[in-house]
């Protein structure tokens, strides 16, 4: 069953967290994916908690700070700080094992044995959610264009895809690469990504194909 | 929802069809008889509400990395993204130019 719990995020802001617990020994904590992959999969995420469940396996997935329920402000985050709250929240909620999501690979700390599923580059992200705001950018009437939106992003912060993006992380995006973990690839989940819908979707199957890969390779 | 199922390929832009279909499939959560059923005049971008600026920008992604072109930002335009004809021709393009 999950439910709610709430840990200290680094600035002091209380942060929640969904757990799934059964009191088993191993306790795995998601990384979200980042921004709008995160709404995406949220549903996924959840249905992966309960099949975790049935293989002896504890689950909690924190939110980032700036990100979900959080009430920090976007706008202040930065690739960095994610890593050293995934860190915080790892101690402070119990985990013994990280489950990274597609950008949540970005913020993996090293302290514990880590998976990452289908893990994407902070390049990747931004090249889409650049090509977003050009898009909507036209549709309005406005031209845009990459290197003008990064070069202001850069300086002085962008939103992109209706996410404030502070100057630091937008730097930090431009050349992230996913930690260094063992990856989980989507074709083993038996479907395409569903950070691909145009709408959130959920697809079972895929929940249940990879709680049993991280089950067995977290054994 | 398997990926990889069977769908029967227009004359015109072989797999570049086949895979756009797939792409599409992907996106739209369509069935295969719904993605195999799209004809040059399906409407897309601005057709579909749900075919936002974020999951077009994905979906160009997806083509890109699927058939191994590179689409620049100033060729996206309304209509290269209008119909399901206009889009294949675009991607077509593309290719031979690679």
């Amino acid at each position: 069953m999950l439910r709610a719990a709430t840990w200290q995020g680094p600035s002091g802001l209380t942060e929640y967290a969904v757990t799934c617990e059964t009191g088993n020994a191993r306790r795995v904590l998601i990384v979200p994916p980042l921004f709008d992959e995160h709404n995406k999969l949220r549903h996924f995420l959840a249905e992966t908690m309960r099949a975790l469940a049935t293989h002896a396996t504890d689950s909690v997935l924190p939110d980032l700070p700036g990100t979900n329920e959080s009430l920090a402000p976007l706008e202040a985050q930065t690739l960095a700080g994610w890593r050293q709250a995934v860190a915080s929240a790892a101690s402070q909620l119990g985990a013994t094992h990280l489950l990274a999501v597609r950008g949540g690979a970005l913020v993996l700390p090293g302290e514990l044995p880590a998976l990452a599923c289908a893990p994407v580059s902070g390049p990747a992200i931004l090249r889409g959610m650049i090509r977003a705001r050009v898009i909507a950018d036209r549709e309005a009437g406005r031209e845009s264009e990459r290197e003008a939106l990064l070069a202001m992003g850069r300086s002085e912060g962008i939103e992109l895809a209706g996410y404030r993006l502070g100057a630091g992380l937008l730097r930090e995006l431009e050349s992230a690469e996913p930690a260094e973990a063992p990856a989980i690839a989507q074709a083993d989940l038996g479907g395409a990504g569903l950070w691909l819908r145009a709408e959130p979707a959920h697809d079972p199957a895929q929940s249940l194909a990879l709680a049993r890969i991280v089950a067995e390779r977290l054994a | 929802m398997a990926s990889n199922l069977p769908i029967p390929v227009a004359d015109a832009g072989g797999d570049a069809d086949l895979v756009l279909r797939q792409v599409l499939q992907d996106v739209l959560g369509l069935s295969p008889e719904q993605v195999a059923a799209m004809d040059a005049d399906s409407g897309l971008f601005g057709h579909l509400p749900e075919l936002d600026s974020m999951a077009v920008a994905g979906l160009l992604t997806e083509i890109e990395d699927r058939l191994d072109i590179i689409v620049e930002d100033d060729e996206v335009d309304g209509e290269m993204l209008e119909t399901y004809g206009g889009l294949l021709a675009f991607v077509c393009a593309k290719r031979a130019e690679g």
